[in-house]
């Protein structure tokens, strides 16, 4: 798709981070591969949603590197750890809409600010977009406050993908939404990372969505990524606290529908 | 902005080209999609293609050749898809060729549910607008009026709920409170009111002297302060300090639903939240007002000193003589008046909060700008009553 040609498009490696004296990660190492949807998975306050933001730059690393696109992207000048920033979308647990703005201009907001559009062709896109990520054509011009939580999560994702990313991060997408509209997510994910090519980093509880498009999962625990693999893999693994997720009775639940 | 927009070739910062084609062969046209089709090209194919939508009329069959077209995003699929179906709409045939398998399901995804429906935009002409606009103030005033009475109201309810029974007053918050609207607020109020104080002497001093009334400006000081300058002063910067705090904290604790999880908890927000805040500002602005009238006599005192040589225990003769109990009641009975008004109006502002950030912001403002206004109010009508009778 782009210049480098390198196959893992997130590397972190060796990264520490602490809060005060809570010590959340120590030399933890993970690689996301290019295409991938890759879900981390891991216990209240483990750091899955540190790890995340880390990766994303909002969180400087207390030690260790990451890499995003091949890059260290904090070691970059401003401008152009930008147009890096522009390749990804980010969906944020409670959508993270700004709130002064309709879910249409919410959308917009990186048309605005970083392509000179016509606004026909931006509400076009906008509108596409909202209906891709399941929002009634009416959601268009309401504020956040009036949206359900669901709803919120979809007008966010919509927002991710406004400028169609190369990898799009998500903060537990699927949590608050119905069963069917957590499915028809599920779904969404797998035809754009099919269409797309997209990478899908994603932090997730949902059982469900980790069988049905999760490539790869990478397991947090003892402040280290103890394991990755496939579904398989988790099945087999004998650490304790990965038995129990993968079968305690909703796992087990999740298989028989799987 | 417009006359930098270089739509045709290459928009800032575009990966790559999007190019495009159309050949018209009797009753069919071509299009021929090349380079890239993502979303940082897509403004300038996307204006040719809406050329083209014009012509759809007069041919019977499309085709649309995607051959050449080495990236493809949803942005492309949107408008591919809108012209297609103004072709179809128009009596044409469409074809696809040369489409990848991601392409082709891309294009379905967006197909299924046809274009996406357009906005509704009501158009409202210029003199409807201000109508409407004056019409809402209008009810927005008249609104606010019955509310803030409806808010008084509730208030003094709950107040002699605290009276019967003062253990259902919430302590810590209260005394909390306090320090924070209060205590905390004596360095600002003791600089402020000096320098007034300085001012108002200096300022005095000058002009008196012109009648050869110099020693008058300690009256002067005096009786202003006292009666008046020293309470509104704090009055207004508690205003500007504590009301928009009151706001800006009960406006984010109703944005994310702490003060429904508290009713659903079976507090009372009022209790919990407003009745200390009034409380501890109605107890601590006396106090600040008593603070800010001793720095502003002492700024006073400093300029005689240096302006007219006057010795310190001059000064303080000519003040005693200057004022009664009365000249400095005047000025104290009002502050719990104005502390109830600047609190309730800081505590009402942030419930009226709705979900949005600006909101907070817009009620901070008002909280602010009305608590000012009806701090001058409340010192308006006291001097109508004081001076009727006769003090």
């Amino acid at each position: 798709m782009s210049a480098d040609s390198s196959d893992n498009i997130i590397e972190v490696e060796g990264l520490g981070t602490r809060f005060g004296d809570n010590v959340i990660h120590e030399n933890l190492d993970l690689q996301v591969r290019r295409g991938e949807v890759i879900g981390i998975v891991g216990g209240s306050g483990t750091g899955k949603s540190v790890l995340l933001r880390t990766i994303l730059g909002l969180k400087k690393p207390d030690q260790g590197r990451i890499r995003v696109f091949g890059e260290n992207l904090q070691e970059l000048p401003e401008a152009e750890r930008r147009t890096y920033e522009r390749r990804w979308g980010v969906l944020f647990q409670d959508g993270a809409l700004f709130s002064a703005l309709t879910v249409a201009q919410n959308v917009q907001v990186p048309y605005r600010e970083h392509l000179h559009m016509e606004p026909d062709l931006m509400d076009e896109l906008a509108a596409a977009k909202i209906q891709m990520s399941g929002l009634p054509a009416n959601a268009f011009s309401l504020y956040p406050s009036e949206l359900s939580g669901g709803m919120r999560k979809r007008a966010g994702l919509a927002r991710a993908l406004a400028l169609d990313p190369e990898i799009l991060f998500l903060d537990e997408p699927t949590a608050g939404l119905d069963p069917i509209g957590a499915a028809a997510f599920d779904e969404l994910i797998g035809d754009l990372k099919q269409t797309l090519g997209l990478t899908v980093f994603m932090v997730t509880h949902d059982l469900d969505s980790l069988y049905a498009i999760c490539d790869r999962i990478a397991v947090l625990a003892e402040r280290q990524v103890i394991l990755v693999g496939t579904v398989d893999d988790m099945l087999t693994s004998d650490h304790p606290w990965i038995h129990e997720y993968f079968h305690g009775p909703r796992a087990r639940a999740a298989i028989k529908k799987g | 902005m417009g006359i930098f927009r270089n739509h045709q070739k290459n928009p800032p910062d575009s990966e790559g080209a999007a190019g495009i084609s159309l050949e018209e062969e009797g009753d069919t046209l071509v299009l021929r999609a090349s380079g890239e089709w993502v979303v940082a090209a897509i403004s300038g194919v996307d204006r040719q293609l809406r050329g083209f939508d014009a012509k759809s009329g007069q041919v019977t069959r499309a085709v649309f050749d995607l051959g050449e077209v080495t990236r493809f995003d949803t942005s492309a699929a949107v408008i591919l898809s809108r012209c297609a179906y103004a072709l179809e709409e128009a009596g044409a045939r469409v074809e696809f060729q040369n489409l990848n398998e991601a392409q082709s399901l891309l294009l379905d995804k967006l197909g299924q549910d046809g274009p996406p429906a357009p906005v509704e935009e009501h158009e409202v002409g210029l003199y409807a607008h201000v109508a409407g606009n004056m019409g809402d103030a209008v009810i927005a005033v008249s609104r606010e009026a019955v509310g803030i009475i409806e808010f008084l109201g509730e208030v003094v309810a709950a107040v002699g709920r605290v009276f019967r029974r003062p253990a259902r007053l919430r302590w810590v918050p209260f005394v909390h409170h306090m320090e924070r609207a209060g205590f905390d607020a004596l360095p600002l109020v003791c600089l402020l009111t000096f320098l007034i104080g300085a001012v108002l002497a200096q300022q005095g001093a000058t002009q008196l002297s012109k009648f050869g009334a110099d020693y008058f400006t300690v009256n002067m000081v005096t009786i202003v302060f006292l009666r008046e300058v020293g309470l509104l002063l704090t009055a207004i910067i508690v205003a500007g300090r504590s009301g928009s705090a009151f706001t800006a904290e009960i406006g984010s604790m109703k944005m994310r639903e702490e003060i429904d999880a508290m009713r659903t908890l079976g507090l009372d927000p009022m209790d919990m939240l407003i009745l200390p805040r009034v409380l501890a500002l109605i107890v601590t602005l006396p106090m600040l007002a008593f603070v800010a009238d001793l720095m502003g006599l002492l700024g006073g005192g400093v300029v005689s000193f240096f302006m007219l040589g006057m010795s310190p225990g001059l000064y303080i003769d000519r003040v005693r003589d200057a004022a009664d109990f009365w000249t400095f009641a005047v000025g104290i009975i009002k502050a719990p008046f104005m502390a109830a008004m600047i609190a309730m109006v800081g505590c009402r502002a942030g419930l009226l909060v709705t979900g949005s950030a600006e909101s907070v912001g817009q009620q901070t403002t008002h909280s602010v700008v009305r608590a000012i206004f009806l701090v001058i109010i409340v010192d308006a009508i006291f001097a109508m009553f004081f001076t009727a009778v006769g003090v």
